[in-house]
C-alpha cells in the first residue's frame, strides 16, 4: 500500500473541491433561470412606498417620476410628506441605511393639512385647478371653485397660484374617530427620562436603546 | 378633578415576575436538600457564593445602564440564576470557579444581550459550559455520595472545616472523589449490564439508577411536581423532554448487551435529567412560545442530551442540549403557531361546513 | 339542557358583583342638563335635525341617522334645545365631540308614539323600521346599531341572547332579568319574528345568575304558547371572562368558531345583547324609542351603589350622586366593566346607550398598575387567551412596529378582553400595545388607499393633459398646414405653375421639423425657467427657515405648557414626555440653526458664482419668446406641469447632445450644492471638510469630462443637426 505523497493530496483535494463547485454552480444558475420571479419593477415598487401628494417638493415632477430617479439613483430623503417612515421604508426596500429628511425640500408636517378656499373671495381663475395634481378643485372660470376635500392630498401646489391668495392649508384636526392609543413608553425610554445624561452609553445594549426593535423572536 | 386614563384592564391578576421567582427557588429546596444530605455543604456553597456573585454583578450592571436597583433587583432573576447554576456545579468546586461563571452568566449572558427577558441563551446553562470547556478537571470532580460502601466502608465526604479549605484554600479534593453513575457506565468496557451493575458500587447499592443520583433526581421531580401545581409552567416542555429521552434509551438499549446505552429508568434518574426537565428546559424567556414549540423544544433537547451521553465526549449534557435548542427555539416559533380563534390549522380563515 | 362547549383559555378575576344587587332598581331624579352625543354608535353620526332654541318633547328624534351603519338620537326628556356643539364625551381619548345639549324643563312630556298593535302581524322590514327608528344599538357595550344585525343576508337558524354579563361588578343585566323578565321574552319572540322563526332561541347565562335564571324559567312557563314561536332554551354555563363576547359566545352555545373577518350570520347565527331586546321591546309594543337604560354603579368609592334607570344623556356626575359617590376616594373612574371598560376624563361627560356601568373604585380596590417589567415569555397570557393567540409574540411584535409579523400573529382576531393583562406577571399593559398597533395598521391602510386613489387621479390628470397638448399641437398643425396649402396655391396660381416643385419640397420637410422644434424649444424655455434654480433653492431656504422657526415657537410653546402644568402631579409618562418635549426643542433650534446658515452659505456663494451662472441662461433666454409667440402661454403657476412636460418631452426628443447637456446641467446643479455644503462645512469647521472638498473637485473634473465629451460630439454630429439648424433659422 501505498502512501499519497502531500502533492496527490492537495491535487484530490481540488479537485473535489473543483467538482463541487461545479456541480453546485449549474444546480443554482439553473434554479435562477427556472425559478425567477418576476417582481415588481422596483420604480413601481417605490412609487407605491412614496405619498403620492404629488406635490413637487423633492424636485420631480410628481411621485412616479421621483421613484424612477430614486432607482436611477437619486437621494431618498427627499420626500417631505412621506416623512421619516417612508424614508424607512424606502431604505428597507432598498437595503440601504435611512437618511435623515433632508431639510431643503421642505419639513414634515406633523399633521396633515387640506387646501380651502374662502369661496366669497375667490375670483375663478382656474389657475389653482391647473395647479392641482389630482384634479381635486372644482369649478370654471369667473365661477367660483372649491377643494374636494376627500382628494385633496395636502401638496399646497395650489396656494402659490391663487392671485387673490384665498386658499389656505387647513390642518386636518383629529377627531375621535380616528384616535387611537398610542404605544407605552418602553423601559429605556421610560429609565431615559428619568436621567438625561443616559444617552451616553445607550446603544451598548440592544434593550436600552429607544426602541426594542433588536430582539425579534419569531422573525 | 384629575382623573388617572389608562388602557384597560383596570384590575390586574395576583400574580407578579417575583412570585414566579420566588416559586421556582422555593422548588429547589428538596433537590437542594437531598444534594447536601449526599455530598455534604458543597452545593450549599456553590450557591452562596453565586448568589453574592450575581447580586452584586447585577447591581454593577445595572448601575452602568443607569437602571434603577431595586426595580430591577426585586425580581429575583438574578437569584434564580445563581441558585440554578449553584445546583448544577459539582460540590466544592473552588470558589474562583462559581464567581467566574456566575459572572460570566449575569454579565455577558444576560445583561449584554438587554437584561432580563431578552436573553437568547439560559444564563446558567451558559456559565456552567463556560466552566465546563475552560476548567474541565475541577468541573468533573464529583464527590463520592455518602453512605455508598466502598471496600465495605461507608464513604465520608470532606467534614465542614476541610469542606471551607478545599472552596477557599484549595486544598486537594482528590481523595473524597468518585465517578458518577453516568460516567462509569461511559466507561463500561464489555460488560453486559447486569453483569457491570453488580460489579460497580454505585449501581450494586443504588435500586434503580446509581446511589444517590436517584434520589437527588427525584427530589427535583418533586421540585417540579411542586410548580406544576402551582401552574409556573405547563408540562409541555418537562414532558417533552422526558419522553424524548424515554424513547431514544427505549430504542437503544436492546435488553442490556455490553453496547447498551442504558435502560430508560437509568436515564431519567442519572444526572440532571429531572434538574434539567424541571427548572432548565422550563426557563420560559430561552424556550419555543406556543405549547406545541414547548414539546417539541423539550422533546428536542432529550433528544439531544441521550445522543451526547451516549456517543459524545462528555458523560452528561444536559448544558449543551439546552443552548443548542435555545439556538432552535425561534425556529419552532416560526413553525408552531396555535390555531387562533376562526383560523384552520394552516392558518387560513376557516370556511363553513355545515353539520346539522 | 343543550350541552355547552368550552373557549380557549379564560380567566376568573372577583366577581364583586354582590355590592350592586343588594337594593332594587333605582329611578334617577331628572338632571338639569342632558348631553347627548351625535355618535354614540359604531358608524357614522347622526346629523342633527334640531336647532337651538328648539322646543322638544321626549321620544322626539333630533338627530337623523346618516348612512345604512348608523343610528338616530332622540331627546330623553322634554325641554328645551340649549347648544349644539362640542362636548367632553365618554370616550378613551378624552377629546370632545359633537353633542346636542338639552335643558330639561322637568315636565317629561312624552312626543306622540304609537305601540305596534300586533307585532306578528307585520313584516321583518316593517319592524325592523321600527328598532332603528327608536334607535336601538347593541347595549352589551359596543354599541353596533341592532337593525343592521337584523339584516343578514343569510338565513338564520339560530338566535342567541346574550345575558353572559361576564365582567365582573356589572350587573345592570342581572337586574333586568330579575325585574322584567316577562318583557324580554316578548323581545326575543319580536326577534324571532324578524329573523323568520329561527330553529332555535338560546339565552345564554353564567352560572353565578341563579336569580336571574329563575326568573327567566317563571316568565317563560307563564309564557302564552304560540304557534309560530321557536322555542326559548335558558343554557348555563360555567362562569369564566370572556364567554360574554359574541365570538366566545358563539363557541360555547354551538361548538362552532366565527372564521376570522366574518360575522355569526355567516354561521347562520345572529347575537343580540338581552339588554336590547328589552329596548326592542319597548320600541315595538311601546312605541318608545331608546331614552333611558340600566346602568350599574358600583365600586368602594360609592357609598350606595345599585342598578338605576337612567335617562340616556344624563351626566355622569348627576348619577354619580345618587349612588354617593366620593370623589376623593376614587383616582379613576371607569365607564364599562374593569376587564374592558375605559377611564372617563371627567365627570361631566353623559351617560350613553352603550353605558352598562360606572365603576368608581377606590386605590385599594383596583391599585394603580405598576410599572411593567420586562416580558420573560412565561406563556400565561397565551394560556388566558380565548382567541388563542400568542400575545407574548404580538408584543414583542407591537414594541418593535413590525406590522407585517403582526398581521401574521393575527393581531386582528384580538378581541380586547384585557385577559393577557391581566395574567401578565409583569404587568405589562399588553392591550395598549395591541390598540396602538391596530390603530397604526388601521391608518396606514387608509393612508395606503388614499395613495392608490390620489396616484390613479394624477395618471388620469397627466394623461389628460398630455392628450390636451397633442390636440393642439394638431390643431394648429393643420391650421398652418391650411395656410401654406393656401399661400401655396396662391402662388401657384399667381405663377401658373412655373415654381409648382420648388414650393413643395419645402413645405414638406418644415412639416415635421416644425413640430419637433417647437417641443425642443418649448423644453428648452423650461430648461431656462429651471435654470432659476438659486432663487428657487433661497425660496426653499427661507421656507426652511420659516417652517423650523414655526416649529421652535410650538416645540417652545408645548414644552412651556408642560412646566405649567408641573404643580400638578406628573406620573412618569408624563415626565418622561415632557423630557422628550424638551429633546424636541433642542432639535428643532438646531434644526433652525442649520437653515439659516446655509441660506447665508448660498448667499455667499449666490454672489461669487452669479457670473459663470448667468451665462448659459441669457444664451437661452431669447429664444424663448419664439416658441411663446404662438403657444399660449403656460401657467407659470402650473409648476408642476411644466415640469412634468419638461420631463416628458426632453425624454422625448432626448439626443446624445442633449443627454449630456442634461447630465452637465445636474452636474453643475449638485457642484453648487457642493460647494454650499463646503462653504457651510468651512464656516462651522466641520471634521468634513476634507470630504467636500473633494466632492467639489471630482465633481468639476466630471464637468469637464461631459464638456470634452459634449464638445466631441457636437462636431461630429453638426451634420446630422443641420436640417434642424436650418428650419430654425427659416422660422
Amino acid at each position: 500500500m501505498t502512501e499519497m505523497s502531500s502533492l496527490e493530496l492537495l491535487l484530490t483535494a481540488v479537485i473535489a473541491l473543483v467538482a463541487l463547485a461545479t456541480v453546485f454552480g449549474v444546480i443554482l444558475g439553473y434554479a435562477a433561470v427556472t425559478f425567477k420571479v418576476e417582481g415588481n419593477p422596483l420604480a413601481e415598487q417605490i412609487d407605491a412606498l412614496l405619498p403620492q401628494t404629488q406635490c413637487g417638493n423633492c424636485g420631480y415632477p410628481g411621485c412616479k417620476p421621483y421613484a424612477q430617479a430614486i432607482v436611477d439613483g437619486e437621494a431618498i430623503n427627499k420626500c417631505p410628506p412621506g416623512g421619516q417612515a417612508t424614508i424607512d421604508a424606502l431604505a428597507n426596500l432598498l437595503d440601504v441605511p435611512a437618511p435623515e429628511l433632508d431639510a431643503e425640500h421642505g419639513e414634515e408636517a406633523e399633521v396633515k393639512s387640506v387646501a380651502y378656499i374662502r369661496e366669497d373671495e375667490c375670483i375663478g381663475c382656474t389657475k389653482c385647478i391647473q395647479a392641482c395634481p389630482v384634479d381635486a378643485i372644482l369649478g370654471a372660470a369667473k365661477l367660483m371653485h372649491t377643494v374636494i376635500a376627500d382628494e385633496c392630498t395636502g401638496c399646497d401646489l395650489c396656494v402659490e397660484p391663487c392671485p387673490v391668495d384665498c386658499i389656505d392649508m387647513l390642518p386636518i384636526p383629529q377627531t375621535v374617530s380616528d384616535w387611537h392609543w398610542q404605544t407605552p413608553l418602553t423601559p429605556a425610554q421610560r429609565f431615559a427620562s428619568n436621567n438625561p445624561s443616559h444617552h451616553s452609553n445607550a446603544n451598548l445594549i440592544a434593550s436600552d436603546r429607544g426602541l426594542d426593535d433588536s430582539k425579534d423572536h419569531a422573525a | 378633578m384629575a382623573l388617572a386614563r389608562n388602557s384597560s384592564p383596570h384590575t390586574h391578576g395576583p400574580r407578579s415576575t417575583q412570585w414566579l421567582m420566588q416559586q421556582v427557588l422555593i422548588a429547589t429546596v428538596p433537590g437542594l436538600m437531598v444534594l447536601t444530605s449526599f455530598f455534604g455543604i458543597g452545593t450549599l456553597l456553590n450557591i452562596l457564593i453565586a448568589s453574592i456573585t450575581a447580586v452584586s454583578c447585577e447591581a454593577a450592571v445595572l448601575k452602568l445602564r443607569k437602571r434603577p436597583l431595586g426595580f430591577y433587583l426585586s425580581d429575583y432573576s438574578a437569584l434564580v440564576t445563581a441558585v440554578l447554576l449553584g445546583l448544577a456545579l459539582p460540590p466544592l468546586v473552588p470558589w474562583w470557579l462559581t464567581v467566574t461563571g456566575t459572572a460570566f452568566a449575569i454579565i455577558i449572558a444576560k445583561h449584554l444581550y438587554g437584561g432580563m427577558g431578552y436573553n437568547p441563551f439560559n444564563p446558567a446553562m451558559i456559565g456552567y459550559v463556560v466552566l465546563l470547556i475552560s476548567f474541565p478537571l475541577q468541573m468533573s470532580a464529583w464527590l463520592t455520595p455518602g453512605g455508598l460502601l466502598v471496600d465495605g466502608t461507608p464513604a465520608m465526604g470532606p467534614d465542614f472545616i476541610s469542606s471551607l479549605k478545599i472552596v477557599f484554600l484549595g486544598n486537594p479534593i482528590d481523595g473524597f472523589t468518585a465517578a458518577t453513575p453516568l460516567d462509569a457506565f461511559k466507561h463500561n468496557s464489555g460488560l453486559l449490564v447486569s453483569q457491570f451493575y453488580e460489579q460497580t458500587p454505585q449501581f450494586s447499592q443504588g435500586h434503580w439508577a446509581g446511589f444517590g443520583w436517584e434520589w437527588v433526581n427525584i427530589a427535583f421531580l418533586f421540585g417540579g411536581i411542586y410548580l406544576l401545581a402551582r401552574k409556573v409552567f405547563t408540562w409541555h416542555g418537562p414532558v417533552g423532554m422526558l419522553v424524548g429521552l424515554s424513547i431514544m434509551a427505549l430504542f437503544n438499549y436492546d435488553g442490556g448487551s455490553s453496547s447498551s446505552n442504558g435502560s430508560i429508568i437509568f436515564h431519567l434518574l442519572s444526572g440532571a435529567t429531572m434538574f434539567g426537565a424541571f427548572f432548565i428546559v422550563t426557563d420560559p424567556v430561552t424556550s419555543a412560545t406556543s405549547n406545541r414549540g414547548r414539546f417539541i423544544y423539550g422533546a428536542m433537547i432529550g433528544i439531544i442530551l441521550f445522543l451526547i451521553r451516549s456517543w459524545g465526549n462528555y458523560p452528561d449534557a444536559l448544558a449543551f442540549a439546552v443552548l443548542l435548542m435555545n439556538f432552535a427555539a425561534p425556529f419552532i416559533d416560526y413553525y408552531t403557531p396555535p390555531r387562533t380563534y376562526g383560523h384552520s390549522k394552516s392558518g387560513a380563515i376557516i370556511h363553513r361546513s355545515k353539520e346539522d | 339542557m343543550s350541552k355547552v362547549w368550552d373557549i380557549h383559555g379564560g380567566i376568573h378575576p372577583a366577581e364583586n358583583k354582590q355590592q350592586s344587587l343588594t337594593g332594587p332598581l333605582q329611578t334617577v331624579a331628572l338632571p338639569k342638563t342632558l348631553v347627548l352625543p351625535l355618535s354614540q354608535h359604531i358608524g357614522a353620526p347622526a346629523t342633527p335635525v334640531v336647532s337651538v332654541g328648539d322646543k322638544v318633547l321626549k321620544g322626539q328624534l333630533i338627530a337623523a341617522a346618516k348612512g345604512f351603519v348608523s343610528a338616530p338620537v332622540h331627546a330623553s326628556s322634554s325641554g328645551v334645545v340649549s347648544a349644539i356643539e362640542e362636548r367632553a364625551v365618554p370616550h378613551a381619548s378624552g377629546m370632545q365631540a359633537p353633542c346636542i345639549v338639552i335643558e330639561t324643563d322637568g315636565l317629561e312630556r312624552w312626543a306622540e308614539h304609537n305601540a305596534a298593535a300586533n307585532y306578528r302581524n307585520k313584516t321583518a322590514a316593517e319592524l325592523v323600521a321600527i328598532i332603528r327608528d327608536a334607535g336601538i344599538t347593541g347595549l352589551g357595550g359596543a354599541g353596533f346599531p341592532s337593525a343592521v344585525k337584523l339584516q343578514p343576508r343569510q338565513s338564520i337558524d339560530t338566535l342567541i341572547i346574550n345575558a353572559t354579563e361576564c365582567e365582573p361588578y356589572i350587573t345592570a343585566d342581572d337586574q333586568l332579568m330579575r325585574q322584567r323578565s316577562a318583557d324580554i321574552l316578548i323581545g326575543i319572540d319580536i326577534l324571532a319574528h324578524i329573523l323568520g322563526d329561527p330553529e332555535r332561541v338560546l339565552i345564554g347565562i353564567e352560572d353565578n345568575k341563579p336569580e336571574a335564571q329563575e326568573a327567566l324559567a317563571k316568565a317563560l312557563a307563564n309564557k302564552p304558547v304560540s304557534e309560530h314561536a321557536p322555542p326559548i332554551e335558558v343554557v348555563e354555563f360555567p362562569t369564566k371572562y370572556p364567554s360574554g363576547g359574541e365570538k366566545q359566545l358563539v363557541q360555547i352555545l354551538t361548538g362552532e368558531e366565527v372564521p376570522s373577518g366574518k360575522l355569526p350570520a355567516d354561521l347562520g347565527i345572529v347575537c343580540q345583547n338581552i339588554g336590547t331586546t328589552h329596548a326592542i321591546y319597548r320600541a315595538v309594543c311601546h312605541g318608545e324609542p331608546l331614552v333611558s337604560r340600566i346602568t350599574t354603579v358600583t365600586g368602594k368609592a360609592c357609598s350606595t351603589p345599585g342598578n338605576f334607570e337612567v335617562l340616556i344623556g344624563t351626566p355622569v356626575a348627576h348619577l354619580l350622586e345618587q349612588a354617593g359617590f366620593n370623589e376623593a376616594l376614587c383616582p379613576q373612574l371607569v365607564m364599562g366593566g374593569p376587564m374592558m371598560g375605559f377611564a372617563l376624563p371627567s365627570t361631566a361627560v353623559p351617560i350613553v346607550k352603550a353605558t352598562n356601568c360606572l365603576l368608581a373604585t377606590t386605590a385599594q380596590e383596583s391599585p394603580a398598575p405598576p410599572p411593567a417589567q420586562a416580558c420573560i415569555r412565561c406563556g400565561h397570557c397565551a394560556e388566558a387567551c380565548p382567541a388563542n393567540l400568542l400575545p407574548q409574540q404580538l408584543y414583542w411584535h407591537a414594541q418593535s412596529k413590525n406590522y407585517e409579523r403582526l398581521e401574521a400573529h393575527h393581531l386582528g382576531d384580538c378581541i380586547e378582553c384585557g385577559a393577557c393583562s391581566y395574567v401578565c406577571p409583569s404587568s405589562i399593559p399588553l392591550v395598549q400595545y395591541y390598540r396602538a398597533a391596530k390603530g397604526e395598521i388601521r391608518l396606514i391602510n387608509e393612508e395606503k388607499q388614499q395613495s392608490d386613489r390620489a396616484r390613479i387621479r394624477f395618471e388620469r390628470h397627466q394623461a389628460r393633459i398630455e392628450q390636451e397638448e397633442k390636440d393642439k399641437a394638431a390643431k394648429r398643425e393643420a391650421r398652418k398646414l391650411a395656410a401654406e396649402a393656401a399661400k401655396a396655391k396662391r402662388e401657384a396660381d399667381a405663377k401658373t405653375g412655373a415654381a409648382n416643385t420648388a414650393a413643395d419640397t419645402p413645405s414638406a420637410s418644415t412639416e415635421k421639423s416644425t413640430t419637433d422644434l417647437d417641443i425642443v424649444q418649448a423644453a428648452m424655455a423650461r430648461v431656462a425657467a429651471n435654470k432659476a434654480s438659486p432663487q428657487d433653492q433661497r425660496k426653499r431656504f427661507e421656507r426652511a427657515i420659516e417652517t423650523t422657526a414655526a416649529r421652535l415657537a410650538k416645540a417652545e410653546k408645548d414644552l412651556e405648557a408642560f412646566t405649567k402644568d408641573e404643580n400638578a402631579e406628573l406620573n412618569k409618562e408624563q415626565l418622561a414626555q415632557r423630557e422628550q418635549q424638551r429633546a424636541s426643542v433642542e432639535q428643532a433650534r438646531l434644526r433652525h440653526q442649520e437653515a439659516k446658515n446655509k441660506l447665508a452659505a448660498l448667499d455667499n456663494e449666490q454672489s461669487s458664482e452669479q457670473s459663470s451662472e448667468q451665462s448659459p441662461d441669457q444664451k437661452t433666454q431669447p429664444e424663448s419668446p419664439t416658441d411663446s409667440d404662438d403657444e399660449p402661454e403656460l401657467d407659470r403657476a402650473a409648476t408642476a406641469i411644466a415640469r412634468a412636460q419638461k420631463n416628458a418631452a426632453q425624454l422625448a426628443l432626448m439626443t446624445p447632445e442633449q443627454k449630456l447637456q442634461k447630465q452637465r446641467d445636474s452636474l453643475e446643479k449638485r457642484l453648487g450644492k457642493a460647494r454650499t455644503r463646503l462653504a457651510q462645512a468651512e464656516s462651522e469647521g466641520s471634521e468634513q471638510l476634507e470630504a467636500f472638498a473633494k466632492a467639489v473637485s471630482s465633481l468639476n473634473e466630471k464637468i469637464n469630462a461631459t464638456n470634452l465629451e459634449l464638445a466631441s460630439l457636437t462636431q461630429t454630429s453638426e451634420p446630422a443637426n443641420k436640417p434642424a439648424q436650418q428650419s430654425e433659422e427659416t422660422r
